[in-house]
C-alpha cells in the first residue's frame, strides 16, 4: 500500500474520541467484546495454561484436587464421622461432591474475577483492550473446571448406580444459570473496586468461606428446616440463590435423594427470580465496572 | 474530509489527521493511604491532607497528520509516557478529549504485555489478537515476526527468561507486523543491541516511506534529529516548542541547562551561578568573520568566560557537533597539558585549531567551563557555528583528499 492509498483509507474513517471519557453503554462493551471473542478464548486457554505451567503432570492435577475432595467426603466424613446415617443422607460423597461443584464454580467466577484485573495489571497497563474481557476470562477458565468436575460427578454417580436419568436433570440448567449471573456479577464488580481497595481480595475470600457453609453443602436443607421452623429465617436461609442453585443441582444429580431428601416448595420460580435479581446486579455491576475502569491503568 | 492534491509528497501536511489531542490535561492523585484501615481512619475532612493532587499534563493541544514521524521529548517526569499513554487510549485523560483514527500498535515502556509464564510464540498469538490481528493472519505472518525478532530457539521458551533486549525484539517484531497506521513507541529501542537499533530504524524508515505515523519518545537526541520530522518538547506537562527536531532539541538543551543549574544550588537561579560562558566566536583565521573556512585554514575559537569569585582549578573545553548532533571534534586545556593560573572575573580565551580537516557543511560549537576534576562551572551549549567550504571530492564531516587508482591497469 502507497503513502497515498493510506492516506485515503484514513481520510474516510471517522475520528472516534479515545479512551471511556463519554461513560460506555452496556451495549457498546457487549459489542466491543464480541469483537475481542477469539482474544477472549486465548486469554482463558492462557489462565488454564499458566496455571498448571511448571508443573510435571500439568493438567492432571485439575482432577487431582476434586477427586481427593469426593475421596475424603466418602471415607472421613461419610464412613468415619457417620454423617449420611446420621443425617439421613444417602450416597453421602455424590451429595456433597454436587454441592462442592456447584460451589466451586462461583467462588472461582468471584475469586479469579476479583484478582483479574490485578493480576493482569501487566497487559492492561500496555495495550487498550475492553477490560471486562479479564473478569469474564476467569468465568471461562472458571466453567472448564466446572465441567471437569462434572464430569468426574457423573462418572461418580455411574459407578454408585445413580445416573441421572430423569426429569429433575433439568433443574441443573437454571441452577447454573443462577450461578453464572451471580459469579459474573459479583466478580466485575469486585475486580473493579480490588484495584482500588486490595482488602477486598482478602474480604472475598472471607466471603466465600461463609458462603460454603451458608449453603446446603455438607449438611442438608432439612438440617436447616428442623433447627429454624418454617418461619421468616427459613426463608432467608433459603432464597440465598447459592442455596437455590445448590438445592437445584443436588435435584438434578444427586439421584439417592429423590423422593427421600426435602427440597423447598416452588424451587423453580425461587430459581427464576434469583436469574432476574442476578441480572440487575450483573447491569448494576457493569456500570460500576465502566465507571471505574478508566483509571485502571494508573491505580495499578 | 481534508482532499489531498499534492500526491508526490506526503509530507505536504494535506495529509488526514491521525490524532487530535484537544486541551488534554491528567491529575494524579497521589494517596499516601492504600489499605480500608488507613482510609477509614482518614476519612472525611482529615483525608485530604493523605492526598495530593499532581498535574502530569497541562492544556495540551495538538494535531498529527499523517505520515509524520514526531519525536516527544522532555526531562524525566515531564509527561511524556502519560501523553502517549493517553493517546493509545490506556488511561483517560483527566479533561480534555482525544480523537484518533486508524489502526494503532503501542510500544509502551519495556514491552507490550507478555505473560511471563507463556513462551514466546503463545504471546505472539496473544498479542497480535489484542492488536486485532486474527489467528490466521498471525500464522501467516509468524515466520516473519520470528525472522525479524531474531530470538531463534529462544521462541519456545517462557518469556520470564527473556533478557530485556529479547523481550524488546519480540515485543518491537510483533507491533510492526501488525500493520498499524499509527505506532507509539516509548524509548523501548534503547535496550536493544547496535544491530536490532539499526533494524528498528530501518523499519521505521520503511514505515515512513509507506506513510504510517509514528510517534516516538525517546532521549536520544540524535536520533530524534535524524529521524523526526517533527518534535514536541513538554516541559512540566506542557508543550514548550513543536515544531523543527533541531529546534526543539536546541530548546530543550537550555531547559536541561537551567535546571541542572538551579540544582547545583537550590534557591534563586541568579546567586546560584558561580560562572558563566559569555559568548563565542568561530572563525577562519586571515578571512572575514563571515566566510566560510577553508581546508587548511586555521579555526580561531574565542570565548568570553567569567568567574563570579575566583578559583585556581579551571579549565576550558570545547565540543563540535555536525547537524545530526554528532560529536565530531573536542578539546580542553586539561589535554593540553595546561595550568591556567588563577580565574576571577571576566576573561577572553582562545583555542586555535591549526589546518582544519572539516568536511563540508554546518558546525556548532559548545563550550563549557569546567573544574579539573569534570564539574561543570557554566556551558554554553551551541555557542556559535561555522560553515566548512564546500568540496565536492567528499561528504562526510571529515576531509582527505581522495586519490583513486585501479591496480589492474596499472601493470
Ligand atoms: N500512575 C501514576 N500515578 C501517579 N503519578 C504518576 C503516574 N504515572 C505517572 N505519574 C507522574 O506523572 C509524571 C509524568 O510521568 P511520565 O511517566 O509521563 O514521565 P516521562 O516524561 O515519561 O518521564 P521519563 O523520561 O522518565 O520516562 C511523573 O511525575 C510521574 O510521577
Ligand atoms: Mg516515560
Amino acid at each position: 500500500m502507497s503513502a497515498q492509498d493510506r492516506f485515503d483509507s484514513l481520510a474516510q474513517q471517522k475520528l472516534v474520541t479515545v479512551g471511556s471519557a463519554q461513560s460506555r453503554s452496556a451495549l457498546h462493551s457487549i459489542r466491543e467484546i464480541f469483537q475481542q471473542r477469539e482474544m477472549l478464548s486465548l486469554l482463558v486457554r492462557r489462565d488454564l495454561k499458566s496455571r498448571y505451567k511448571d508443573s510435571a503432570l500439568g493438567f492432571v492435577w485439575t482432577l487431582v484436587r476434586p477427586l481427593t475432595q469426593l475421596l475424603i467426603y466418602y471415607v472421613v466424613i461419610g464412613q468415619f464421622l457417620s454423617a449420611a446415617r446420621a443425617g439421613g443422607i444417602p450416597d453421602f460423597a455424590i451429595y456433597v461432591f454436587t454441592g462442592l461443584t456447584a460451589y466451586g464454580l462461583l467462588s472461582e467466577t468471584i475469586g479469579g474475577g476479583t484478582s483479574s484485573i490485578v493480576g493482569n495489571a501487566g497487559l492492561i497497563k500496555k495495550i487498550y483492550l475492553p477490560r471486562e474481557v479479564f473478569p469474564l476470562a476467569s468465568v471461562g477458565s472458571a466453567l472448564f473446571n466446572f465441567f471437569i468436575q462434572l464430569g468426574i460427578l457423573l462418572v461418580a454417580t455411574l459407578i454408585a448406580g445413580a445416573f441421572p436419568i430423569h426429569a429433575d436433570v433439568f433443574y441443573a440448567i437454571p441452577a447454573l444459570m443462577v450461578l453464572l449471573v451471580f459469579g459474573m456479577a459479583l466478580g466485575l464488580f469486585f475486580a473493579a473496586v480490588n484495584v482500588y481497595l486490595r482488602d477486598i481480595q482478602y474480604l472475598v475470600e472471607v466471603m466465600l468461606l461463609l458462603l460454603l457453609w451458608a449453603s446446603p453443602i455438607v449438611y442438608s436443607w432439612s438440617m436447616v428446616k428442623n433447627a429454624v421452623g418454617d418461619g421468616l429465617l427459613l426463608d432467608i436461609y433459603t432464597n440465598n440463590p447459592i442455596t437455590l442453585a445448590v438445592l437445584g443441582f443436588q435435584k438434578a444429580f444427586w439421584t439417592a435423594g429423590s423422593g427421600v431428601a426435602e427440597y423447598p416448595v416452588d424451587l423453580l420460580p425461587r430459581l427464576g427470580i434469583a436469574f432476574v435479581v442476578g441480572l440487575v446486579l450483573l447491569a448494576i455491576a457493569q456500570r460500576v465496572f465502566s465507571k471505574l475502569q478508566g483509571n485502571f491503568a494508573q491505580a495499578l | 474530509m481534508t482532499q489531498l492534491q499534492d500526491t508526490a509528497r506526503p509530507e505536504s501536511g494535506r495529509a488526514p489527521d491521525v490524532v487530535r489531542i484537544n486541551d488534554v490535561s491528567k491529575r494524579f492523585v497521589l494517596r499516601k493511604d492504600n489499605s480500608l484501615k488507613e482510609r477509614l481512619v482518614t476519612l472525611g475532612r482529615n483525608g485530604r491532607r493523605h492526598r495530593e493532587d499532581f498535574w502530569a499534563l497541562r492544556g495540551v493541544t495538538t494535531s498529527i497528520q499523517a505520515g509524520h514521524t514526531v519525536a516527544l521529548i522532555g526531562h524525566n517526569g515531564s509527561g511524556k509516557s502519560t501523553l502517549l499513554k493517553v493517546i493509545g487510549g490506556i488511561i483517560d485523560p483527566s479533561g480534555g478529549s482525544v480523537e484518533r483514527r486508524g489502526r494503532i500498535a503501542a510500544l509502551l515502556e519495556l514491552g507490550a504485555g507478555f505473560h511471563p509464564d507463556l513462551t514466546g510464540r503463545e504471546n505472539v498469538y496473544l498479542n497480535a489478537s489484542i492488536m486485532g490481528l486474527s489467528r490466521a493472519v498471525t500464522e501467516e505472518r509468524f515466520d516473519s515476526i520470528l525472522d525479524f525478532s531474531g530470538i531463534g530457539d529462544f521462541i519456545d521458551t517462557q518469556v520470564k527468561f527473556y533478557s530485556s533486549g529479547m523481550y524488546v525484539r519480540l515485543a518491537f517484531a510483533v507491533a510492526v507486523h501488525t500493520d498499524p497506521d499509527l505506532l507509539l513507541v516509548d524509548e523501548v529501542l534503547a535496550v536493544g543491541d547496535e544491530a536490532f537499533q539499526r533494524k528498528c530504524l530501518d523499519k521505521i524508515r520503511s514505515f515512513q516511506e509507506e506513510g504510517r505515523t509514528i510517534v516516538l519518545v525517546t532521549h536520544s537526541l540524535s536520533q530524534v534529529e535524524e529521524l523526526c520530522d517533527r518534535a514536541i518538547l513538554l516541559n512540566a506537562g506542557e508543550i514548550a516548542y513543536d515544531g523543527d527536531p533541531r529546534e526543539a532539541v536546541a530548546k530543550f538543551r537550555d531547559i536541561l541547562e537551567d535546571r541542572r543549574v538551579s540544582q547545583i544550588a537550590p534557591g534563586s537561579s541568579e546567586k546560584a551561578r558561580e560562572a558563566i560562558v559569555h559568548g563565542a566566536t568561530a572563525v577562519a583565521a586571515g578571512r572575514d568573520a563571515e566566510a566560510p573556512l577553508e581546508l587548511g585554514d586555521d579555526l580561531e575559537i574565542t570565548m568570553d568566560v567569567e568567574h563570579f569569585g575566583s578559583t585556581d582549578d579551571w579549565m576550558v573545553a570545547i565540543q563540535i557537533d555536525n547537524t545530526l548532533g554528532q560529536v565530531v571534534y573536542g578539546t580542553t586545556t586539561k589535554r593540553l597539558g595546561l595550568e591556567l593560573g588563577t580565574l576571577s572575573g571576566r576573561r577572553q580565551v582562545r583555542f586555535v585549531l591549526k589546518d582544519n580537516r572539516f568536511g563540508t557543511g554546518k558546525y556548532f560549537v559548545n563550550v563549557s567551563l569546567m573544574e579539573r576534576s569534570g564539574r561543570h562551572f557554566a556551558d554554553l551549549p551551541q555557542a556559535c557555528d561555522f560553515d566548512a567550504a564546500g568540496n565536492i571530492l567528499a561528504v562526510g564531516s571529515t576531509y582527505a583528499e581522495p586519490v583513486f587508482t585501479d591496480l589492474s591497469q596499472e601493470r
